[in-house]
């Protein structure tokens, strides 16, 4: 029966082929629109590590002097940079099992090879956990330890497209890599690693998305071979060639828990933390925050507006081509009443009738389903071709393209339901009489 | 002709008009906000910075093995440097002239404070952006001096990068003089700029200058900004160059060519994305800082064509399947004396029902969108006139559409009503 259908279907595409290019055409275009944005959404709103993200967590304090203060009114002004040595102590403590503290810098790198000009490489100055805490993965050799951190070692780690382009690809590890005109030794190349967003640098002043970072070293060394944070702000007059004493806020500390329970006593430690700096004198508000990875991007309302505004957009487009559908599909189907009139004439019941309809409209979303697929590639090859910092990554992956086929398929079966409802409710008799 | 056959006939197609009247609506709503968009971010992106943007280009380059900037032999040094690399360029065949400075409007680079009139004011009483650089930077970057007097060579100082040295003078453009001073009689005064003391006076006043940063945060004092004339010294610098009118390629090139020539130990990026590079001329500049508002209205726009397309597209099919159906009517009305005329204005009329029932639910859709995008995205009220003309736009889109089967309908013979009857 349901090749039938199928069959019939056909036939009544043949007859008006107009009107069927324009239903699928329609229907292809707000579904490749929907997709377009709803991958770059989901993109840019995406669980950058998901294997770990529940047991992520970073904190946030506030060092802003007594002055302006209201209590309960207060919370941390800067995301989650701290001072340096507020961010050193909780480090120190131990209280997780993994945790690390950054910030990020421009690594000066110069070429080995004579007659190559210096060139700038986004950079992380970070602390040994850093690696396992963000599941870092290696393609030659390790991270550093504590005690590197400790012993200020001109240590790095590179990424491995600075591999690439300064060795070759070959296996680097004990080589001198020359970061601003000092030498550090490399301890390891990492494999691909780029999680987007890239969390860790919402707030350190870095790009939240795009290709990851060249250059990771340690942050002592880093900074006592005079390289610069990228975000310093300080809340009163500072004296920032001391940027580690000056009251100034310019690293973050992440911590990785064995359970995502263990939440509420680490919280428990912060605030006895800044309780403590209270009573000493250094602090004067007790607000801490304590957010989860998700919750922190979300805090720090990463995805930019404009993308959900185009979201939006293509949403509001999907529904007028969908309108469009049922509005076209309807009169099509009461202009063959009379054909119905004929079928339920010869035995058809309402159910076939029904069912014949469904299929009609079934094949009209497959095919702007597939038209969708279409210009959804299209405009994402576009996207690509975009100058935004998250342009490279618009790719359509195999989600989204079951996405795809389920929108199409609902929105043409509820496109469909209203006329097929309408053509199972034709009586035979009074569109037989006319014949 | 009178309105009720045609009623009479739309209430045989319930659903078929309740249809296409909710798709003109949410057209209307749609295409209403989504020009409104568009027009906003027309004009954010041409709002003009203050400079003379032609001819202008930026380089910015890094030492390699440079002093370190914290001892005044070593800041010297590096003012050296900069002055040495302002003087190779302004030597340049296809270049007017050049200034050290720290940062142009719309380059990102940002570096802003408050600004107060008293030492011991608790707030500022307005937030600027600072520019540091050579005392030539009104002449170099085209500004248009409205007030006071330029700076002169004498004004001309040099500080380190972490220094805190307060420049004696400054000149401040037109919308910090109009914030800080109501009355219009800022030149002579003084200001205290980050706390610092003792306080700056403003020599001259610069019709506008934008910040370097477009983002939303420094949208309250987007124009801002003060001139300060002490050269920045650190381990790297900034020229604002301007090129001879028609030779800007040709100075872009040779620039960096002669900054090696004279010192190869510096990092300048010529090639690569515009984030890699580190020589841009202002047209770059503008289109990447405005990058994104302009793919937005790109894409708005696009998505309003395609909109109207497929409503346009849409009243055709329906209308024809109408005309289809009602063939035999058609023939009657022709049969009894209606001539074609009437026949084409029967569909007209009821395209003109159906849509004007369509534009009002829109306007009220439009308008309630636009509250809505307010709320959510902190955009700006609608102005009615965008709903007017989309609504005419609308109602024209309908009469268009419906001609081509309003006229075939009209083409049917009286003698369609003999048929089959």
């Amino acid at each position: 029966m349901f090749g039938y259908y199928l069959d019939l279907a056909l036939r009544s595409f043949r007859r008006n082929r107009v009107l069927t290019a324009l239903m699928v055409l329609a229907l292809g275009l707000g579904i490749g629109a929907s997709i377009t944005t709803l991958t770059v959404l989901k993109l840019l709103s995406g669980d950058p590590l998901p294997q770990k993200s529940t047991r992520l967590f970073t904190a946030e304090i506030d060092p802003l002097p007594a002055k302006g203060y209201v209590p309960g009114q207060s919370k941390p002004p800067w995301g989650n940079l701290m001072p340096y040595v507020d961010a050193m102590s909780l480090l120190r403590a131990h209280k997780a099992e993994r945790q690390a503290v950054m910030a990020l810098t421009q690594a000066k790198v110069t070429p080995a090879r004579t007659g190559e000009h210096p060139f700038f490489s986004d950079a992380v100055m970070t602390t040994a956990d850093f690696f396992a805490m963000f599941d870092a993965p290696f393609e030659y050799g390790s991270g550093w330890n504590a005690q590197d951190d400790d012993d200020r070692a001109r240590v790095a780690v590179i990424a491995g497209f600075l591999n690439d382009k300064l060795f070759g690809g070959k296996d680097s590890v004990g080589q001198v890599i020359r970061i601003n005109d000092h030498d550090y030794r490399i301890a390891g190349v990492l494999k691909d690693w780029s999680p987007q967003p890239r969390f860790y640098a919402v707030d350190l002043g870095g790009r939240s998305y795009g290709d990851g970072d060249g250059v990771f070293l340690p942050l002592q060394s880093a900074r006592t071979d005079g390289m610069d944070p990228e975000n310093v702000s300080c809340w009163e007059t500072a004296d920032i060639a001391h940027l580690e004493t000056a009251p100034c806020v310019f690293v973050s500390l992440w911590v990785e828990l064995a359970h995502a329970s263990d939440a509420t006593a680490y919280r428990t430690f912060l605030s006895n933390y800044v309780q403590q700096q209270i009573s000493l004198g250094r602090f004067h508000r007790p607000e801490v925050a304590f957010p989860g990875l998700m919750e922190f991007l979300a805090l720090e309302q990463v995805v930019p507006d404009d993308a959900r505004l185009q979201t939006g957009l293509a949403f509001g487009f999907l529904l007028i081509c969908i309108v469009n559908t049922v509005g076209l599909l309807l009169a099509k189907c009461l202009r063959r009443s009379r054909e119905i009139g004929v079928r339920r004439a010869l035995g058809a019941t309402r159910r076939t009738i029904f069912a014949q309809f469904m299929v009609e409209s079934g094949m009209v979303g497959i095919a702007g389903g597939l038209l969708g697929l279409v210009f959804a590639e299209l405009g994402l090859w576009a996207i690509r071709h975009q100058p935004a910092q998250y342009a490279k990554l618009a790719h359509l992956d195999v989600s989204m393209f079951i996405v795809t086929f389920v929108i199409a398929l609902i929105a043409s079966l509820i496109a469909g339901l209203l006329p097929a409802w309408r053509a199972c409710v034709v009586a035979p008799a009074p569109q037989l009489k006319s014949v | 002709m009178t309105l009720h056959p045609i009623l009479a006939a739309l209430k045989k197609h319930k659903a078929g008009v309740i249809l296409i009247t909710l798709q003109i609506a949410l057209t209307l709503a749609i295409v209403c906000n989504a020009v409104f968009i568009i027009s906003q971010r027309v004009d954010r992106i041409h709002r003009p910075t203050g400079l003379d943007e032609a001819n202008l280009f930026q380089v910015n380059q890094l030492w390699v093995n440079a002093p370190t900037g914290n001892d005044q032999a070593s800041i010297d040094k590096l003012d050296a440097m900069q002055r040495a690399d302002v003087e190779i360029l302004r030597q340049l065949p296809d270049v007017e002239s050049a200034v050290a400075i720290n940062s142009l409007p719309l380059s990102g680079n940002n570096w802003s404070g408050g600004i107060r009139l008293k030492p011991d004011q608790k707030t500022s009483t307005a937030h600027a952006s600072f520019y540091f650089g050579g005392w030539q930077m009104v002449h170099v970057l085209g500004l248009q001096l409205i007030a006071g007097r330029d700076f002169t060579a004498t004004d001309q100082r040099h500080r380190g990068f972490r220094e805190k040295t307060v420049p004696p003078v400054v000149i401040v453009s037109k919308a910090l003089a109009d914030a800080l001073f109501p009355n219009g009689d800022a030149v002579g005064k003084s200001i205290y700029m980050n706390n610092d003391v003792p306080p700056s006076t403003i020599i001259g006043v610069v019709a506008r200058m934008q910040t370097p940063t477009i983002a939303s945060w420094a949208k309250d004092f987007a124009f801002n900004t003060i001139l300060i004339p002490a050269r920045m010294d650190a381990n790297f610098s900034g020229y604002a160059v301007r090129a001879k009118p028609g030779r800007l390629e040709a100075a872009m090139r040779e620039a960096p060519r002669a900054l090696f020539a004279a010192n190869p130990m510096r990092v300048i990026e010529t090639s690569g994305d515009y984030e890699d590079r580190t020589v841009h001329s202002f047209a770059e500049i503008r289109a990447y800082a405005y990058r994104a508002d302009r793919g937005m209205a790109i894409l708005m726009g696009v998505i309003c064509v395609i909109l109207l397309c497929v409503t346009g597209a849409g009243i055709v099919g329906l209308t024809s399947f109408w005309v289809g159906q009602r063939r035999k009517q058609i023939g009657i009305r022709r049969a009894l004396g209606a001539t074609q005329r009437d026949i084409l204005r029967y569909f007209q009329t009821e395209n003109l029902l159906i849509a004007g029932a369509g534009v009002v639910l829109g306007a009220i859709l439009a308008v309630g969108l636009n509250l809505w995008l307010m709320k959510q995205f902190a955009m700006d009220r609608m102005s009615l006139a965008y709903v007017l003309v989309g609504i005419l736009v609308l109602l024209l889109l309908g009469q268009g559409a419906v001609f081509a089967p309003a006229r075939r309908a009209s083409k049917v013979s009286p003698v369609e009503a003999t048929r089959s009857v």
